[in-house]
């Protein structure tokens, strides 16, 4: 299941049916497109159409004269260009309506725009954010804890106390403060990318822990010190023996970091921090819901936050199953 | 709220009247020399409650510069001559009448007899004096000291006799009556000795005993909460009557509650803790709207204000502080045809739509169609077109690449940020809107939405930015507020501030228009004046105006003579008329 949604945040040019930045500046706000099987006359279509928003939307002048012209929903339509994992470029949607008329299966936003097709663009971003933080985390852990653990002494000592240094830092505001520090010219990109390395840099702490647990074990292991009597090397003895042992640790560990960094990615964003606009990524299509009106008046603004909670259940829900598998191999 | 606000008075007679002009306020000679207000008899009693963004942060009339302190001190004290927000034209307050000598340079003022401070203490011309002494002391630093100093010199205030006081200035100065507007007249047998001791910067903060503070306003200070609210209560010694001859005003209390966001105000209002509600957004205007018939208030759209947004370049000489970066780009943003070219892409319709829902007005030059005396009908108002943009940056040189991105001259990709205050949503979705539509031409743009002082500080001081989308609004509709945003050597000229002399042909010719309209004392000779002015704003594009938002208020049906008008402070400026059904 994870896989599917991860296929198709990565082919979200393909899955969407417009581009994230499009603004139709005729329909702000206009709630999801409902999908009609049955006609005004009583009629059954096998395919699906949709009515004009622009007709139903408040700020449409002849809102009353509304022709009730429907638009049959067509597959591999050929709309805006993009390209497939940020490689092959291709214009083939996998489904589409006839202009003028939209299809805003969640709705659209302030500018008009297609939240599905944001929240699709959005989640490359968000996950792309939530993988490279927690890849950083883990591997400036493997370093710090893996050489706190198998020397041990006051190098643990220094290391460790290092770490709970790190946890202890108000990093919120740090974050604040960098980006207040950055110069205006850097693309939002880098400016995004450079707060949540930032992010993974400040988070090692926790996974270094685990793996200084884990190797601290390790290096008692009779088949290490076996190895360390035949002459290896420290680093021939960490590389070859000691941290693949951790190995199955990272990886429980990094799918539980990605969730948690997505979430750092939406809070970051929601706080004015992330990605700005055009660009969407899931925070900042919550943003919106810090003003009162939307709150109170477009529900379909809280789809995106709808959306997110299964995928962190089975992002946990991989994590416990890895744990599982973890316990059951034998060391 | 994120708008320089200018607090220069004005001049000249304004002939829009409200269609709630009827209630215009009149002098009327009687034997207490009471002001008689024209306004509908209300019932005395009952209290209001209103939000303030913040808490004030002074109730000292000559140091207040933000918006809660200016509110709340409005309503303590009184001024000499005053600006009716109603009708926009100036009328009698603490000076009965008034003369002007034929040169335009001497103005003669009757002041009401028998009039008392709230603490009992009676009002004469020694006050007047001591006020002005005050205000245009530099070592008070007031903000009204810049806007009594005309043509270079100080307004002399000479007392002629205990009622009497003639202000000399030292050159004509176009209806200088509107200048007395709002500058408000302190106790001197309670100032005076903080004054000549040097701590006057200290005096009258929020935190000393209601009894040392007096005004000539409608109310006086009867308590303050830290953190929680202001409370004033009714001045017994209030100087205006209503026609049945009921003294004013109404009210017998005037509560301030600090509620610090927008959204907090509108719950707080929509639930009824609240009476009266302004400056909020369209977006907010239409969730109140819809809840109008159930809950007991109404709310009004009063149309275009005085407020008009505006994106702009930085057209600063390349100095010390422009970054390098910077300075590349500014070749671009010197020529008027990139200019004109960015101006055309814009939709002010679309902005107006979907950052307003409506409730706004396109405009392409700085006077809004709120300013209908001022307005120049005759500001051409291009269409957007894309094609028409192209066009113009073709013939600036301006080439595309295949991927359709625009280059410069020499080859460089188009690509800058707007700055805009993250304070204030309504101008970053302006920003974003016009982003979307300069992509369409091939620019590249960010939008930066930063602090609003350190946006201002990178405008007026550190000239360390490339664009940037704004908003001002007048303290009155007449030009001479204006001054220091078009001279060239302004503060707030803010394409290019405090010039030693003027950069372009048309700036020289800009600063000529606002000095001569300055001395200028007939309307119809100002108003061809301030005309050119504003054709220069439309043709050379310094500034590219985009919209001005209608003025949006709501109160609760309960308030009995609520007459908002489109100048600040838009729904309280009557406030002693103001009753409780």
């Amino acid at each position: 299941m994870l896989a599917a949604f991860s296929s198709v945040i990565l082919f979200a040019g393909f899955f969407a049916p417009y581009d994230f930045a499009a603004q139709d500046r005729d329909t702000p706000f206009a709630p999801p497109t409902t999908l009609h099987f049955v006609d005004a006359g009583g009629s059954l279509h096998i395919r699906p159409f949709v009515y004009d928003p622009r007709d139903s939307a408040s700020t449409s002048p002849n809102a009353e004269a509304a022709s009730e012209q429907s638009y049959a929903l067509h597959w591999f339509v050929r709309g805006t260009s993009y390209k497939i994992a940020g490689l092959i470029p291709s214009r083939t949607h996998l489904f589409g309506v006839e202009k003028p008329a939209r299809i805003f299966l969640m709705g659209s936003d302030a500018y008009g725009r297609d939240q599905f097709s944001r929240f699709l663009y959005g989640g490359q971003i968000s996950l792309l954010a939530g993988l490279i933080a927690a890849i950083l985390s883990v591997s400036l852990g493997i370093l710090v804890g893996g050489i706190a653990g198998y020397y041990g002494g006051w190098l643990d000592g220094i290391l460790m106390r290092g770490g709970e240094l790190f946890l202890a830092l108000p990093w919120l505001y740090l974050l604040f403060a960098a980006r207040a520090a950055l110069p205006l010219h850097i693309s939002q990109w880098q400016v995004f990318l450079l707060l949540i390395s930032v992010m993974g840099v400040i988070g090692w702490a926790r996974p270094a822990r685990l793996i200084r647990g884990v190797a601290l074990s390790a290096k008692e292991r009779n088949f290490v010190l076996a190895a360390r009597g035949f002459g290896a090397s420290d680093a021939y003895l960490l590389r070859r023996h000691v941290l693949p042992q951790t190995y199955a640790v990272l990886l429980t560990q990094i799918t539980l970091l990605v969730p948690q960094y997505v979430l750092a990615e939406v809070t970051l964003t929601f706080l004015g921090l992330g990605v700005g606009e055009p660009m969407p990524s899931w925070g900042a299509l919550l943003t919106s819901l810090q003003q009162y009106s939307v709150l109170s008046s477009y529900w379909w603004m809280f789809l995106p936050a709808l959306l997110l909670i299964p995928l962190f259940v089975v992002f946990y829900a991989v994590a416990d199953a890895l744990q599982e598998l973890h316990k059951s191999v034998p060391l | 709220m994120g708008k320089v606000r200018l607090w220069r008075a004005c001049l000249v007679f304004i002939a829009i009247f409200c269609a709630c002009s009827a209630t215009r306020a009149r002098p009327q000679k009687s034997s207490e020399d009471r002001m008689i207000a024209g306004a509908a008899t209300g019932h005395a009693g009952g209290r209001l409650v209103v939000a303030l963004r913040s808490e004030p942060k002074t109730l000292n009339p000559a140091l207040a510069l933000d918006e809660p302190s200016r509110d709340v001190i409005r309503c303590l004290t009184a001024d000499l001559i005053h600006i009716n927000r109603g009708s926009l034209k100036t009328e009698p307050s603490l000076a009965q009448s008034w003369s002007v000598s034929r040169d335009g340079r001497q103005y003669t003022l009757q002041l009401r007899r028998g009039v008392r401070f709230s603490d009992g203490q009676p009002f004469n011309a020694d006050d007047v004096i001591f006020s002005f002494q005050v205000y245009l002391d530099e070592k008070v630093d007031s903000s009204q000291r810049d806007l009594l100093v005309v043509g270079g010199k100080p307004i002399n205030a000479v007392k002629v006799d205990d009622y009497t006081v003639r202000f000399e200035l030292a050159q004509p100065y176009a209806a200088a009556e509107r200048l007395f507007d709002s500058i408000a007249i302190l106790p001197r047998h309670l100032l005076q000795n903080t004054y000549q001791t040097g701590s006057f910067s200290q005096a009258w903060t929020l935190s000393m005993p209601p009894n040392q503070f007096a005004g000539l306003g409608p109310f006086r200070l009867k308590e303050y909460v830290a953190g929680q609210r202001v409370v004033l209560e009714r001045n017994p010694y209030y100087w205006k009557a209503d026609r049945a001859g009921n003294q004013l005003p109404y009210l017998n209390e005037v509560v301030f509650l600090f509620v610090p966001s927008e959204d907090a105000q509108v719950i707080r209002f929509q639930s009824g803790d609240t009476d009266v509600l302004s400056r909020f957004s369209a977006e907010n205007f239409a969730v109140l709207q819809r809840q109008q018939s159930q809950k007991g208030y109404h709310l009004d759209d009063l149309g275009a204000g005085l407020e008009y947004n505006f994106l702009f370049f930085n057209l600063n000489d390349p100095g010390p502080n422009v970054p390098l970066e910077v300075a590349k780009k500014q070749a671009w943003f010197q020529d008027l045809r990139f200019r004109q070219a960015v101006s055309v892409a814009i939709d002010r319709e679309g902005i107006v739509r979907l950052v307003y829902s409506g409730r706004a007005t396109p405009i392409w030059d700085q006077v809004t169609p709120g300013n209908k005396l001022w307005l120049d009908a005759n500001i051409a108002q291009p269409p957007r077109s894309l094609d028409r943009a192209r066009e113009l940056l073709k013939s600036a040189g301006f080439s595309w690449r295949n991927d359709d991105s625009l280059v410069d001259p020499r080859g460089d990709h188009v690509e800058f940020s707007i700055l805009t205050s993250s304070s204030n949503a309504q101008r970053t979705k302006i920003a974003t809107i016009i982003q979307d539509d300069l992509t369409q031409l091939g620019m590249t743009v960010q939008v930066v939405p930063l602090e609003f002082r350190a946006m201002v500080d990178r405008l007026l001081n550190t000239h360390n930015y490339e664009a940037a989308v704004m908003g001002l609004v007048s303290g009155d509709a007449d030009p001479t507020s204006e001054m220091n945003v078009w001279l060239s050597n302004g503060e707030t000229h803010l394409w290019h501030p405090r010039q030693e002399k003027p950069a372009t042909p048309w700036e020289s010719e800009m600063d000529r228009l606002m000095q001569q309209q300055l001395v200028t004392l007939d309307y119809s000779k100002r108003k061809k004046l301030y005309d050119r002015v504003q054709e220069i704003v439309a043709e050379e594009l310094p500034v590219i105006c985009l919209v001005s938002p209608n003025i949006l208020v709501g109160a609760a049906n309960h308030v009995g003579n609520f007459r908002p008008a489109i100048l600040v402070p838009y729904a309280l400026w009557n406030i002693e008329e103001l009753y409780v059904q």
